[in-house]
């Protein structure tokens, strides 16, 4: 499959009356985005804010990040199955608004939960304090549907409003293009590829139930099998986040558009290596279906006749045995894998930092340990809430301090210790 | 300013005074920089000088080694040094077990910054990584003119109270204390080269070597449940409704006993789960998922089970390390021996 990114660099968001990119500034108009935002019966509220990088500015919780980005051409539209009806995208054109988010955001604990600081020691941390952000922040009606109804209205607004934000980047001239070609089989054993190694990427994705969901084509991804696709597909939106407990180390929708894994064995594609394809694998809490999901990784790995692997995961502690037993079983057929995981090593650094290991995975890359404790001062704007900072993941009581600090986990910082290797944090 | 003094510790071979036949000449000390010591001297600069070198058989170091200890430890302290450097070692053994316990005695008695060096695979590594920072060094002293700037800089950091990085950054062996730092490139190009250089069979350097982990062997299985007292403890962090310990929803730092005197059941108006690793709906709709008190209270009134002991003990699992939770295991066994506890069911999520 062959799929050009066109990218629109954005160098700021200003509100006005209209919408429409303007000399690579996005002009929204507020109360017009909001309106389909408010027509779910379960948001009671909704308002957009701007957070421009460098500003004194703390987003939290934070449900999601999305990339606005628009199909130009080829089959399909944006988040196909989730917002688009169903159709195979991954070739063709889309263009990409490079340098924004579309940020969800709102006091609903429990599904959303992440903080991103603009500026400060915080922003080093999260990738998303670089972008400029449209944040949508929303708050839940309280009509006694379920937890699951409310993450379904939350991470619907976001995409959509994602799509709409996108598609004002159809008609324009992009700065860059890029091209990613995946090859078919028969392609991978062409003249200039037969020679180089044969390598793929194992996507492990969350899928441990509420909060802790992805889901493929609008397809949960706990009810799948493992199974293959095009490394473009996840560029134009096939895999979506539903997940961001414990945000450092859960894939935003961002990191799944932008996957770095993707990006950098596409740059050697050809050249050192031969990136024949991409299989995705869930996390699912029962272990007959952690066997079952290995089991079928390896033998899609077989299938591909694969020479080596890189397997990224998702999450931490229960996901730790996917992540060995994906390793194992990679490694008992010959195909040198290397994990990328990241660590829950205590505050002190001082325990083991995964819940599973075994001999063959001898090639780790790590995201950082996620316990390091870390103080984020005062910011002079919070967009959404700090209420429940005590009790998000990483944090504890008494976090949140008089003077609006924050003493918590890196664990609360939405992406911090990415497992897809996003970031430059690692820890020996 | 004034430089920093700093006192060199080096084995008979580096003094040049001889190889094994002097192996067991006791300790001396001398002024000023001797044989490596002018490589530290170069690598120090403006900032530190070596103001005196202590030798030391290495035969007669390991041979003697309370009074080897307290008779250099005794010439350090003369000297009111800043810094305290040992070697470096390289491949050689008992050179390494000196470094590593002078610079450990120094640290811990006289509360200098020490530091020493030593190739990996020397047995002084094992045995002091985690006691004290060294440098890890190539083999041979060939590499001592790479070894003594490195180890020149981690000294220099200590003594002027700067934190040190990780292993990786500061060239010191892994000293079992996991550091964050930011690496030149992504994780997503590293692992691409890891994977490219372990296709090709060239070295490299995983990010994170496999733990070993402490396995717990069962106890001998319970002939009679009749005839015992058994207590419900969970890592799924059923708690009171409001959570009244604050439990963390992840890395936990404490656990909850809580008295089920007459509960029958764990009812949605009582109890909620404070853990934030799984899908809390249902749980939350019935906390006897996760500790079930309602079939051990069946179990207690059919007989099959003596009885439930009346406190549970819980804490979140989720993301929580592994020393705290030992932690809590020894006091939480502590407490069910003392109430004559006879066996537990741990449930998990």
């Amino acid at each position: 499959m062959k799929l050009e990114l066109g990218y629109i660099d954005i160098k700021g968001i200003r509100f006005d009356d209209y919408n429409a990119i303007e000399d690579g500034v996005l002009v929204v108009d507020p109360d017009e985005l909001v309106k389909p935002v408010l027509e779910d019966e379960l948001i009671k509220s909704a308002h957009f804010e701007i957070a421009t990088p460098g500003e004194s500015i703390r987003i939290t919780p934070v449900k999601d990040v999305i990339e606005p980005r628009v199909k130009v051409e080829g089959p399909g539209e944006i988040f196909p199955g989730m917002i688009a009806k169903v159709d195979t995208v991954g070739s063709g054109r889309t263009h990409v608004m490079r340098g924004m988010a579309v940020v969800t955001a709102g006091p609903i604990v429990g599904f959303q939960e992440g903080i991103i600081d603009m500026t400060g020691p915080g922003a080093d941390y999260t990738p998303f304090s670089q972008l400029h952000n449209l944040v949508l922040v929303m708050e839940m009606e309280d009509s006694g549907a379920s937890a699951h109804e409310y993450e379904k209205a939350a991470r619907m607004a976001g995409l959509a409003t994602a799509v709409r934000v996108g598609e004002l980047a159809r008609e324009l001239e992009p700065d860059e293009i890029e091209v990613f070609e995946t090859p078919t089989i028969a392609q991978s054993y062409s003249d200039e590829l037969k020679d180089l190694p044969r390598v793929a990427y194992v996507m492990m994705l969350q899928s441990q139930g509420l909060l802790h969901d992805t889901y493929v084509y609008g397809v949960d991804v706990k009810r799948t099998l493992t199974t293959m696709l095009s490394a473009t597909e996840v560029m134009d939106g096939a895999i979506v986040s539903g997940n961001c407990v414990s945000a450092c180390d859960k894939n935003t929708t961002y990191h799944h558009l932008n996957n770095p894994v993707i990006q950098d064995l596409f740059k050697q594609h050809g050249k050192t290596l031969n990136f024949v394809g991409t299989i995705i694998t869930n996390e699912n809490v029962y272990l007959a279906d952690k066997l079952r999901s290995s089991d079928w990784t390896a033998k899609l790995a077989g299938f591909l006749s694969l020479d080596a692997a890189i397997v990224s995961q998702e999450g931490f502690g229960n996901p730790d045995t996917d992540l060995i037993l994906n390793c194992k079983k990679l490694e008992a057929q010959g195909i040198k894998t290397v994990i990328i995981t990241d660590e829950y090593a205590g505050q002190d650094g001082k325990s083991q930092s995964l819940a599973d290991a075994d001999p063959a995975a001898d090639a780790v890359v790590t995201g950082g340990n996620a316990n390091q404790p870390i103080v984020l001062p005062p910011m002079d704007c919070v967009i959404g809430t700090l209420d429940y900072v005590d009790k998000i993941a990483g944090g504890h009581d008494g976090s949140l301090r008089p003077d609006g600090s924050i003493e918590a986990e890196l664990q609360v910082i939405t992406g911090a210790t990415n497992e897809m290797g996003f970031n430059r944090l690692s820890a020996r | 300013m004034s430089k920093f003094r700093v006192v060199h510790y080096i084995n008979q071979f580096f003094a040049q005074i001889g190889g094994e036949e002097k192996a067991d000449i006791p300790p001396e000390k001398r002024e000023g920089a001797v044989g490596p010591g002018l490589a530290f001297n170069k690598a120090f600069g403006d900032e530190a000088e070596v103001v005196s070198t202590i030798v030391c058989g290495d035969s007669w170091f390991n041979e003697n080694l309370e009074e080897a200890k307290n008779t250099i430890l005794d010439m350090i302290r003369e000297e009111k040094p800043d810094i305290f450097i040992a070697g470096p070692a390289f491949n050689a053994g008992r050179y390494g077990v000196a470094c590593g316990s002078i610079t450990e005695a120094v640290k811990t008695e006289l509360g200098i910054p020490a530091v020493t060096g030593m190739y990996i695979e020397n047995p002084g590594a094992d045995m002091f990584r985690e006691k004290v920072y060294i440098i890890e060094t190539k083999n041979s002293a060939a590499d001592m003119r790479k070894a003594a700037p490195k180890m020149a800089k981690l000294a220099l950091k200590l003594a002027k109270g700067e934190e040190v990085g990780a292993s990786a950054e500061d060239d010191y062996i892994p000293n079992g204390i996991r550091k964050n730092f930011f690496e030149k490139k992504r994780g997503s190009q590293r692992a691409v080269d890891m994977l490219l250089a372990k296709i090709n069979g060239k070295p490299y350097t995983t990010e994170y070597p496999m733990p070993d982990f402490d396995r717990v062997d069962p106890q001998p299985a319970i002939k009679d449940l009749s005839k015992v007292t058994i207590a419900l403890v969970t890592s799924g962090g059923i708690v009171p409704k409001g959570n009244p310990d604050h439990i963390e929803s992840s890395s936990a730092t404490k656990f909850g006993e809580y008295d089920i005197t007459g509960v029958d059941d764990l009812t949605a108006d009582g109890y909620e789960t404070a853990h934030g690793g799984y899908d809390p709906v249902y749980a939350n709709e019935d906390a006897d998922r996760v500790v079930p008190v309602d079939v051990m209270r069946e179990f207690e009134r059919e007989g099959v089970i003596g009885k439930l002991h009346n406190k549970f003990y819980s804490t979140t699992g989720n993301g929580t390390a592994v020393a705290s939770s030992k932690k809590f295991a020894e006091e939480i066994a502590k407490r069910l021996i003392a109430d004559e506890v006879d066996a537990v069911l741990l449930t998990s999520t």
